[in-house]
């Protein structure tokens, strides 16, 4: 069971900001959708190995090449903020 | 098998301090990043200049691997005496901050290209070997500005994302350190070795970044980070190590939390944002695939150069020379190529000491590497100076005026008249200062002896340098 | 609906600017709200330059699903936080069709980040089912289906992460591709969960299909996971299915199966039987748990996905800075919608400490048991069929407040994306009016068997024909 103390810290852990009348409608909502997820439990998997890929492949790389660079602007042209060619970001703390 | 715990020892002081290290290397010499086909030669040039939809984490925008980015970090590996691993993989590291375009960085985690390695050093009770845990790959930030100075202060935060995705190799050793001055050491000599392998410029801004792991028994973990030299990392240490002691003294606990190091004032501040839960997420990247690169390790360990500890040891037998003229040749690659061209043509020892305690100094002090001097000037001058053509005092002149203003040695030898003055004009020299100055040798003869150093002062002005000290001081107590 | 062929004898006739005018005039006065984003101002021009262009699709108008990359045309992902978005680079998709000589009129609409079944969660409102327009066309790739359907364009691009182009597919009547995991390169779509996705080509016939198919298909050096397909995928577009054998597998008709899906998927089976084909009854015993494996992997691979969007680089910003965290918090609590945050948070939970072997390993875990169901099951088969729907489309709004509800839906076609392989859907039976869709599936890389059963049935059957009033 997911209480509403756990969805405000995977709210956090996602930054998504979830104000405090909201987070028992979230707590229900996941718990739900949590107890279906609940039926893998039946399955037996303890000889079984997880899939991280479909293909099983190995080495795939690329030679140390340098390719085209986008310019400054073609970089920064979507960023709401920028300054002098950087990215503007808000303080750290 | 390994002797990992062989060296291991006891606490140095009741206090007992551990320091493990993480040092993230860049991969510098390669030609390109991690996971793109961006440019490293970044460091001139403006801010988001070097940057491509996979380093500014575009959406859409996939990684692949950089094949020799794989190669140098084996060769580290292999150069850290690690075991190279059958099965490599990529995952991500989830957590959020404004240099890290994706919102998580690749990195390994459960499975690293290295582990299980060591590096001895030169110990406070002697060679102590220092366990490297594992190295594993990853990619580098971008890089902040934070305006108006400090973290702490700023108002706001630039981004330059030409360093994200340039590939880092993270060495990861055991607490196995005892002091910040072996810390400093161990630094050294990783960047020494680093230097060898010819995969790291280590003379470009933040290409070895150094976390450092502090505890004193008995008390918590605290992780020091943006330690940018290895002079930073022993101050921050030492800093460290007072604080926490303190700490414990006055009955306090010592919280694990991450403390940054603010090089400017020497001190390491509390970074706690907000009661931060480290919950990282690992888990595999699927936009790339395994890597199965153990079998490349045989090829690339012929590839390997002769390293530091093992070419110290040659040239301490093979040319004679002390073990400390041996360590400081072998400390920088450059330096022990220059030093075995040298000693190909001249006498060994007689080089060693020119090198190493002579032209070292003048090179730190000037801000200069080896490539600012010719090995075949240091041939000729080490020749001069064998012939006895020209004095030790001179020879110092000639490393001086060569590093400030060119030349080679018998250039400047010839341009300053430097060859030792024959000893009928020294001779002719001491007679003519003893008649021109008979106060001084009154004085002398008073029983004040600094009246020689006058006196000898005066034959080296009418010999421009030229004679050697001892014999005109000999001469002139001789004679009078 | 539009093919391909006619679209070029109407080149041929007039020119491919008028074709192209003619396409953006449909869009315009289109009552689906297929699309996000027309190219209105550079597309006549860029139609002008196709001129003497020898490329497969010289000219032909193509529209493409909003969660892929197009150099200067806004990408949004039908998202308020990519709001804006113009990207400076070209999916490996895009470089192709571009190279054959089509045009790129537009963006389509689609559930917010490909997250949903109905096309409802689209932040620039949900695309209608021109078949009904009280009913959803399917998601995610709604626009793409439904602008097909409405005979506005010829051919599309969707995506298929759960059934994403094979569910629009079903619901619009018209016919599409989920191919092999690695046939298509993925760099440039923007990722919901990447290890489960594909680009999918939609068209309105299978041969056309097969040829938008054949065009984007094959080795992309960006994409670490591409892998070279098949050189020409067209010679699969035979008349026979004579001595196929073909898999039934009774779990994918299970509980809450419409009846006249089911009827008509069984008849399908029979007339390929007619034609010279062979089935038989396969067991799939691990199907039941494909759908809740499927959703943790998803959830779980786009929390990560998704940490991108900050409003730094790219999206949207909000007019206050506070500290980092809480700008980054407030930027992505307004600019992502309900059903992507509920992914988001339930992903995050799901890859948590202490939750991580619980969930994701756990579902990774059951993916491989799905996996060799498939492998199991095509062995002694060469294609498997199956309802792709479970029902035709349903109504608007029906379902979007209760995720779970929503989520059972793509009950038949997680499976295929959990285990790689290749799936097409095509339109097999109408019931009230509304297209149900035939799911065919095939071994990884082995698309020529499905195109050929597909293309088989196309042209002994006339569902194909049949196309929604438009007035
Ligand atoms: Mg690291
Ligand atoms: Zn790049």
């Amino acid at each position: 069971m997911i209480t509403t103390k756990d969805v405000e810290h995977i709210g956090w852990l996602a930054r998504l900001k979830m104000e405090e009348e909201q987070l028992e409608g979230y707590a229900d909502q996941l718990n739900s959708v949590l107890d279906y997820f609940g039926q893998l439990d039946e399955v037996d998997t303890k000889e079984v190995e997880p899939t991280y890929h479909v293909l099983e492949m190995n080495n795939v790389f690329r030679d140390d090449e340098v390719t085209d660079c986008l310019t400054q602007d073609e970089a920064t042209g979507n960023a709401p903020r920028t300054q002098d060619g950087y990215f503007k970001a808000p303080r750290i703390i | 098998m390994r002797e990992e715990s062989l060296k291991l020892r006891p606490y140095l002081d009741e206090v007992g301090v551990m320091i493990g290290l993480e040092i993230h290397v860049q991969l510098n010499k390669l030609n390109t990043k991690i996971f793109c086909g961006c440019p490293l030669d970044y460091h001139d040039d403006g801010p988001n200049t070097h940057t491509c939809p996979v380093c500014l984490g575009l959406p859409g925008s996939l990684p692949v691997i950089n094949r020799k980015a794989v190669e140098y970090s084996i060769k580290v590996g292999l150069a850290l005496n690690c075991s190279i691993e059958e099965h490599t993989q990529f995952y991500r590291k989830n957590y959020y901050y404004p240099d890290l375009p994706k919102g998580f960085q690749i990195t390994q985690y459960d499975y690293p290209i290295a582990s299980s390695g060591y590096i001895n050093i030169e110990g406070e009770d002697g060679e102590v070997r220092i366990r490297i845990n594992r190295a594993h790959m990853e990619e580098d930030p971008g890089r902040l500005v934070h305006e108006g100075g400090s973290i702490e202060r700023s108002k706001y935060t630039l981004i330059d994302y030409n360093r994200s995705g340039v590939a880092l190799l993270e060495i990861v050793t055991e607490p196995d350190i005892r002091s910040p001055k072996e810390a400093r050491r161990f630094l050294d000599k990783l960047r020494n070795i680093l230097g060898y392998l010819d995969v790291v410029d280590t003379t470009l801004e933040g290409s070895m970044r150094v976390d450092a792991n502090i505890s004193l028994s008995g008390g918590s973990r605290s992780e020091v980070k943006n330690i940018s030299s290895h002079k930073g990392a022993e101050r921050a240490l030492l800093f460290e190590i007072v604080r926490q002691k303190n700490l414990l003294r006055r009955g306090g606990k010592v919280v694990q939390e991450t403390r940054h190091f603010d090089e400017a004032r020497g001190v390491t501040v509390s970074l706690r944002t907000k009661e931060e839960a480290h919950d990282y997420r690992y888990f595999p990247e699927a936009d790339l695939v395994s890597l199965r690169v153990a079998d490349w390790a045989p090829g690339i360990a012929k590839t390997l150069p002769e390293l530091p500890d093992a070419r110290r040891q040659r040239f301490i037998t093979h040319y004679s020379i002390t073990d400390d003229h041996a360590k400081s040749l072998t400390s920088e690659k450059q330096v022990a190529d220059f030093y075995e061209q040298v000693a190909a043509e001249v006498d060994p020892k007689l080089a060693a000491v020119w090198i190493a305690d002579v032209l070292k100094g003048e090179l730190n002090y000037r801000d200069l590497g080896i490539d600012a001097f010719a090995s075949a000037s240091m041939v000729q001058l080490v020749k001069l100076l064998a012939g006895d053509k020209i004095t030790e005092q001179s020879g110092v002149e000639v490393i001086r005026t060569i590093l400030d203003e060119g030349g080679t040695p018998d250039e400047v030898v010839a341009a300053k008249g430097l060859l030792k003055a024959g000893s009928d004009l020294v001779t002719a020299a001491v007679e003519e200062v003893i008649s021109e100055n008979p106060g001084a040798v009154e004085d002398y003869q008073n029983g004040k002896q600094e009246a020689v150093n006058f006196l000898m002062g005066q034959v080296m002005k009418k010999t421009k340098g030229r004679a050697d000290a001892k014999e005109v001081r000999k001469m002139i107590i001789q004679r009078i | 609906m539009i093919t391909v062929s006619q679209t070029l004898e109407a080149i041929q006739d007039s020119s491919a600017e008028e074709v192209v005018s003619q396409c953006i005039d449909r869009i315009e006065a289109s009552k689906f709200n297929t699309f996000i984003t027309v190219a209105k101002e550079s597309v006549l021009e860029v139609a002008g330059e196709t001129e003497g262009h020898t490329g497969p699709l010289a000219g032909v108008p193509i529209a493409i699903k909003d969660n892929i990359s197009t150099k200067g045309i806004q990408t949004t992902c039908a998202s308020r936080i990519l709001g804006g978005y113009v990207p400076p680079y070209d999916a490996h998709v895009i470089e192709r069709l571009k190279a054959a000589g089509a045009i790129i009129v537009g963006k389509l609409n689609m559930d917010e980040f490909a997250m949903g079944t109905s096309t409802e969660t689209s932040h620039y409102g949900p695309t209608l089912n021109p078949w009904n327009t009280e009913t959803v066309p399917g998601g995610s790739s709604g626009g793409s289906a439904a602008t097909i359907a409405a005979g506005e364009v010829p051919l599309a691009l969707g995506s298929d992460t759960g059934g994403s182009v094979r569910c629009p597919a079903s619901f619009c009547g018209v016919v599409g591709l989920k191919p092999t995991y690695g046939v298509i390169s993925r760099y440039g779509l923007i990722s919901y969960a990447n290890s489960l996705e594909q680009i999918g080509p939609i068209a309105s016939n299978v041969a056309d299909m097969t040829l938008l198919f054949n065009v984007i298909a094959g080795h992309d050096q960006r994409d670490s996971t591409s892998v070279p397909g098949e050189k020409d995928y067209t010679k699969a577009l035979v008349d026979d299915v004579k001595g196929l054998t073909i898999g039934v597998p009774k779990e994918y008709f299970g509980d809450g199966l419409d009846q006249a899906v089911e009827k008509s998927v069984w008849d399908s089976v029979h007339r390929l039987e007619d034609l010279g084909a062979s089935w038989q009854e396969v067991e799939m015993p691990h199907t039941k748990y494909a759908l809740a494996a499927y959703y943790v992997i998803a959830m779980s691979e786009a929390s990560s996905n998704l940490a991108r969007f900050d409003g730094m680089r790219y999206g949207l910003r909000l007019e206050k800075d506070h500290d980092w965290h809480t700008t980054y918090s407030e930027i992505r609590a307004q600019g992502f919608g309900e059903e992507v945050k509920r992914r988001i948070l339930l992903g995050t939970y799901a890859l948590s400490a202490g939750y991580m072997d619980k969930y994701y390993l756990k579902a990774l875990k059951v993916r491989t048991l799905i996996k060799q169901d498939f492998e199991r099951a095509l062995k002694s088969t060469d294609v498997l069929i199956a309802p792709t729907m479970p029902t035709p489309a349903f109504k608007l709004g029906e379902k979007i407040s209760d995720p779970l509800t929503l989520y059972m839906a793509d009950v038949n076609t997680v499976p295929v994306n959990l285990s790689g392989v290749p799936s097409v859907s095509l339109p097999c039976g109408f019931s009230d009016g509304l297209p149900i869709g035939l799911q065919i599936m095939g071994k990884h890389f082995d698309e020529k068997t499905i195109i050929r059963t597909a293309y088989t049935f196309e042209q002994n059957t006339n569902f194909h024909t049949k196309a929604p009033e438009v007035v």
